[in-house]
């Protein structure tokens, strides 16, 4: 079958089985490798993204389910060259280490900060609750989104 | 636009700086083995044993074979024909790469197919039927020497029990006499139950083997690049010099990913079938259920002491399962990796331990998760046994260690199984713990909680930590002795590049070498790029595992940096023309003593080696060194944490309030990278203390076998890390760097589950203390953790 | 990772094409909302439909309001939106407490009510939720509309009354005064399933019980309710001691099982623990002395 989205941006038409996941679509038919996998029970959290604006799991949705939607991957995030305030919180404040959960976590935080720009320590945590990190212990990913919501962006990012 | 506040410069050498390598992953830019495409590029995937344990009657792959897509089924059989159905394991025992004659455990891989996408590869295994006769299976430990008991290892030559070594440390006549004469003995037993590192990136590679070439490449989620080429060429006969292993971004090791797969050696088999490149990534199921797990150590602990609480004597007795396999990597002289460091970090009279290996129909392993080869074990068993004579004694557990730790001027200092402790300030350290953490306090509040029923828990674990492997002779796995390359390159415009044999997975070596370099060479991180993971371009280590990339390769760059200073120094004399021993060095230049104004940089010495300056006698063009690192002695990096928590007494749910850390690891390369491991590594404890656990039923189903199952700790559980640090250089190290990538795994869960049994009131309970575990405790009744709960 | 094997998809555009849809493929077809019950499994391989039929734009079944003297809530509400609902928190809410702890925020992004009910585990927080409130489930086939009891929806572990060719609209929850209603549950980690978990709503006269009912995941307990428990509630005193009294005969009339989460004599304790906390906090929102 024929699937349409628009992901960061961009239309995009590919032929698709009805089973495909919107994760392997993104990365094995559009080469957007940036949203990861990591577990088969909709556990890890490394495959998020948005579709319509929301943080989804996109291991657990299928690319016909997509047709039609809004996509938007980490790729997404920098704009017109500038960084997303999340990315550069990441790096400022040592928000990754093997970089792995690292784009699903950025997706959740550019919505929560775009949802409550003001969030306190303990939004952050229940909002990325979802997603595990091995290598971090979390605390340097909370103060990551603390240091996005302190500095956020003097241009509209918001999808 | 985001602005950013005017940032500092980033420190010439040692200091807090981001990290070089975040560009890329920030912008969802890394490159893991499964973002890999190549043209042409199949798919593998591998067919598993349900059973535990079965004879193989027969594999029928013909539907398989008949898929449209599928363009390759590999079996054992096959396998047989090439010489690759068993390759070596780590630890001088075979592995079966695809079953032949028997599964061995559930999750044990029976054949492969390759096909065009990695969709109709799963497919196709549907297809594959293999004709089973199950077997009983053995899954637990303590009956694996029973006479009767299922024999696992039939394929060994005249084995008939399940038996793997015996080996032991320390004396035991001394520490029988300690023992006999003491006012005081405890004893107990403790499981440090079978859990697993699950980095949030699966194990995987893409093997081609070029035929025009004859060269075989390898990109593959690897932490030793190094070794892995020279087991492949000792294993499958393959020329070393034709094959090419490429570690990319790893999404995190914590030992997963040292050892060599059945998975790999397939993509390989595949990509030669095939003629094109083979890519394999597991699943997370066959994560869990088929690679290294970790621990699974069933220890009997005594210890004895005066009746006013000095300790005299710690003897441990050892069952450890290893799977089916014994694959557990560690230096090949210690079959229970460096477990006699149970000795702690206090000051005995004597010590002993025994450690019986045996097999069981579960996957294997045994050395991972970052254990530093098997001291987590060790520092679980030494500091939980503590807190049971705290509570023999009745004597608050912080007094009784204060009481026992080694004093600074008793170092360096031998065990009594033998180590030898290069530094350390134990009660420093303790004390600043329980200052950041409000000791009185919080005993305080303990006491007015309990009083309303109200369960408050403190608990304490002080460990000290041996890592970074070498010396080589004492230390090799499969013969490779551990020491590493470094080699250190300055470029004609002053730049630098510095290639490593250790292979990072995230704990920032394109940022921690670089500073390494800058700090001995003056020139500025941006400036100096870090090579690493590829091994035509790389010198010869075994790679990173049990904290040694700074404690070995850092000590290998920093001697390759100062033979550079040194010829460098050479070189500024002939353009000085002064002589080197007139000249002294400020970080980044060389300059005549007394006349600073004449001096030489890094940069100027550096173009200068590549021009035409006639350079003194015995001294070569360029600026280069390399150095192989062979360790005098291991470092040991020591910490005191402790853990507040609270209890539901009524669910037994537990709640980590704080979690204080004190941790000494030498000299800090670079703070913010140092805490974020430190980080890292406490989570692991409160994962592994209440909720980590993978079990196996009566019929060896894995119990733990996905992430609804094993459960890691979310942002929730965690709570905010409070750190502080002590400074005790390591003596023999070049940078007095001791390494602390593992200390946190290490230390944290005894001080998670002595606070819980300090909120209960109950001298010892298994890990993990799910609520479940809390509450069957309180009522006196615990459960064995690593079978299926009754 | 582990795919679902080969499957056909149809996107329904109303209702009445969903149920047209379902008629046409049969048994074989399934609908799919938020699917992260039905896609894992599939994963699995442990469900293998021949036909997914695709409801998420059935937008106009995303609601909770108020009508007719009933909570309403449309199958298609998601997770997400029921624990934000300010009309959902203000009448009753158990339904913020248990929307809380149901998996995690992004996973209530996409998982709706409908699909969590109709899923069936007898773990799942929202039947014992639906229960506890003695709410109704409206199932639509191409002949009409059925409203049925929460008693009669839950036929048994992971089996509903929505027939084949049949569809789950809406849960209706009678609006009552002087209630309050909480939600109680022990996890071993934030978003596993409940190792049991106990919701519990409470009408007073007075200080009496006029009305009240408990709801139980993971107890092994006949849909989702110990009717011994609340018939001991109804007209007794709202004191410590009858909430005792109900709480020893959630525990007795329980049946769980023991498994990784738990042995069943913890399960069983919990199960009576965890009514009682559920109790006094419904009853403390019905005095409006707590939020």
């Amino acid at each position: 079958m024929q699937v349409t989205m628009t992901v960061n941006g961009d239309e995009v038409t590919r032929e698709v089985e009805p089973r495909l996941l919107l994760v392997h679509f993104v990365r094995d038919h559009l080469g957007l490798t940036g949203t990861h996998w990591g577990c088969d029970t909709s556990n890890c959290g490394t495959c998020v993204l948005w579709m319509d604006s929301e943080p989804v799991k996109s291991c657990t949705v299928l690319a016909a389910m997509a047709h039609g939607r809004d996509i938007r991957t980490v790729e997404g995030l920098e704009r017109n060259g500038e960084l997303d305030p999340v990315q550069v919180g990441f790096m400022e404040e040592h928000g990754l280490q093997c970089g792995f959960c690292t784009p699903g976590m950025m997706m959740t935080a550019r919505w929560l900060l775009d949802h409550n720009p003001d969030p306190d320590e303990g939004e952050i945590r229940e909002a990325i609750c979802g997603q595990i990190c091995r290598c971090t212990g979390y605390e340097n990913i909370v103060k990551a989104i603390r240091w996005a919501a302190e500095h956020p962006a003097t241009a509209e990012v918001t999808a | 636009m985001t602005t950013v506040e005017e940032a500092p410069a980033n420190p010439i050498g040692f200091g807090r700086m981001k990290r070089k390598e975040d560009p890329r992953f920030i912008r969802g830019k890394g490159n893991y083995v499964d973002d890999m495409q190549l043209p042409g590029m199949l798919h593998g995937a591998v067919l598993r044993s349900t059973y535990a344990h079965a004879r193989i009657r027969s594999i029928d792959t013909s539907a398989a074979e008949a898929h449209p897509k599928v363009k390759a089924v590999i079996t054992g059989a096959l396998l047989e024909t090439l010489g690759l159905a068993w390759i070596p394991s780590l630890s001088h025992d075979v592995i079966a790469v695809l079953a032949t004659d028997k599964v061995r455990y559930q999750g044990q891989e029976v054949a492969f197919v390759v096909a065009e996408d990695h969709y109709s590869a799963r497919d196709a295994l549907e297809l594959i039927e293999v004709d089973y006769e199950p077997l009983p299976a053995m899954i637990d430990a303590k009956a694996a020497l029973d006479a009767g008991a299922p024999i696992i290892r039939d394929d060994i030559e005249g084995k008939t029990d399940n038996h793997i070594f015996d080996w032991e440390a320390g004396d035991r006549a001394s520490t029988e006499a300690v023992f006999a004469s003491a006012d005081v003995v405890v004893e107990q037993d403790m499981l440090y139950p079978r859990v697993h590192p699950a980095p949030m990136e699966t194990c995987g590679s893409v093997a081609y083997m070029d035929k025009v070439t004859g060269k075989l490449t390898i990109w593959c989620t690897t932490q030793a690049p190094h070794a892995h080429r020279t087991l492949y060429a000792l294993v499958a006969g393959l020329p070393e010099h034709k094959i090419r292993i490429v570690s990319p971004d790893i999404g995190g090791g914590f030992g997963n990913k040292v050892g060599i797969y059945p998975g790999y050696v397939l993509s390989v088999v595949g990509s030669i079938v095939t003629g094109k490149p083979v890519k394999w990534m597991e699943d997370r199921s066959e994560n869990l259920m088929s690679t290294s797990f970790a621990r699974d150590y069933h220890m009997h602990g005594e210890i004895c002491s005066t009746r006013d609480g000095k300790i005299t004597g710690l003897r441990v007795k050892v069952l450890a399962d290893h799977g089916a396999f014994n694959n557990t990597a560690q230096p090949t002289k210690f079959p229970a990796g460096f477990f006699h460091i149970f000795t702690g970090s206090y000051d005995l009279q004597a010590a002993h331990c025994e450690v019986t290996g045996v097999y069981s129909n579960k996957a294997p392993g045994g050395v991972a998760y970052a254990c530093s080869f098997r001291v987590t074990e060790a520092a679980y068993l030494v500091e939980r046994m503590v807190d049971c004579l705290a509570d023999e004694l009745g004597m608050d557990p912080a007094e009784l260690r204060m009481k026992n730790l080694l004093k600074p001027e008793q170092f360096p200092y031998t065990c009594h199984t033998g180590w030898v402790y290069d530094s350390g300030d134990y009660p420093r350290a303790l004390q600043k713990a329980m200052d950041i953490a409000g000791y009185a306090d919080l005993r305080k509040e303990q006491v007015e909680k309990r009083a309303r029923g109200e369960l408050m828990g403190i608990g304490i674990s002080f460990f000290t930590e041996t890592v970074g492997a070498g010396p080589r002779k004492h230390m090799d796995i499969l013969g490779l002795g551990m020491a590493d390359g470094a080699e250190v390159r300055v470029h004609p415009t002053g730049k630098a590049v510095v290639r490593l044999s250790v292979q990072t997975q995230g704990q920032g070596h394109e940022t921690t070498f670089a500073q390494i370099v800058a700090e001995e060479l003056g020139i500025s991180p941006d400036d100096i790029d870090v090579v690493h993971g590829d091994t035509d371009n790389t010198p010869f280590g075994l790679g990173t595992y049990g904290s040694r990339s700074t404690p070995v390769s850092g000590a290998a760059v920093a001697v390759a940096s100062r033979r550079v200073r040194d010829k460098a120094r050479l070189i500024a004399g002939a353009m000085l023309e002064a002589s080197p021993d007139d000249l002294e060095w400020e970080k980044g230049r060389w300059f005549v003593k007394g006349d600073p104004a004449q001096s030489k940089t890094i940069q100027e010495i550096a173009l200068a080696s590549h021009g035409p300056l006639e350079l003194p006698e015995g001294v070569e063009g360029h600026l280069d060194a390399s150095c192989v690192y062979d360790p005098p002695n291991l470092t040991y990096p020591f910490g005191a944490y402790i853990c507040v928590v609270d209890v539901d007494p009524g669910t037994g749910q537990v709640k980590v309030r704080r979690f204080i850390a004190v941790d000494d690891c030498g000299p800090r390369i670079n703070p913010m990278i140092v805490e974020g491991q430190i980080h890292g590594g406490l989570a692991d404890g409160v994962g592994m203390a209440l909720m980590e656990v993978i079990a196996f039923d009566e019929e060896g189903n894995c119990l733990g076998g996905s992430f609804m199952d094993y459960l890691l700790p979310t942002s929730i559980e965690c709570p905010k890390w409070e750190l502080g640090e002590t400074v005790t250089p390591s003596p023999h190290h070049p940078l007095g760097v001791k390494g602390v990538g593992e200390s946190a795994t290490v230390g944290s869960p005894a001080a998670v589950v002595n606070a819980v049994l300090d909120a209960i009131g109950v001298r010892h309970a298994d890990m993990p203390l799910t609520p479940a575990q809390v509450w069957r405790t309180m009522q006196g009744s615990p459960f064995r953790t690593d079978l299926a709960i009754q | 990772m582990q795919v679902p094997a080969p499957v056909e998809y149809e996107r329904a555009t109303s209702v009445d094409n969903a149920l047209a849809l379902l008629e046409r493929y049969g048994p074989e077809a399934r609908l799919v909302a938020g699917g992260h019950s039905l896609l894992p499994m599939m994963k699995l391989r442990l469900a293998r439909p021949e036909v997914l039929i695709d409801i998420n734009d059935l937008t106009d079944l995303s609601y909770v309001k108020v009508e007719g003297g009933e909570l309403r809530i449309g199958a298609m509400t998601r997770h997400r939106e029921l624990l934000d609902s300010p009309v959902g928190w203000e009448h009753y809410p158990i339904l913020r407490d248990a929307e809380r702890v149901i998996a995690d925020p992004i996973v209530r992004n996409r998982g709706t009510v409908g699909g969590s009910i109709c899923q069936a585990d007898p773990s799942e927080d929202l039947s014992a939720v639906f229960a506890a409130l003695g709410a109704q489930a409206v199932i639509r086939s191409s002949s009409g509309e059925r409203v049925v009891s929460m008693e009669d929806f839950h036929v048994g572990a992971y089996t509903t009354a929505v027939g084949p060719a049949e569809i789950l609209t809406e849960v209706r929850v009678p609006i009552r005064t002087n209630t309050g209603s909480a939600y109680e549950k022990v996890e071993r980690r934030m978003g596993d399933w409940a190792v049991v978990a106990a919701g519990a709503f409470v009408s007073l006269d007075g200080d009496r019980i006029a009305d009240a009912s408990i709801g139980l995941a993971a107890a092994g307990a006949e849909h989702f309710r110990v009717p011994a428990a609340d018939a001991a509630l109804r007209g007794a005193p709202a004191t410590e001691e009858t909430f005792a009294t109900a709480a020893q005969l959630v525990s007795d009339g329980c049946d769980p099982v023991s498994d990784q989460r738990g042995p069943a004599d913890y399960k069983r304790h919990l199960a009576g623990e965890l009514a009682k906390r559920a109790l006094r906090r419904a009853t403390a929102r019905a005095r409006g002395e707590e939020a």
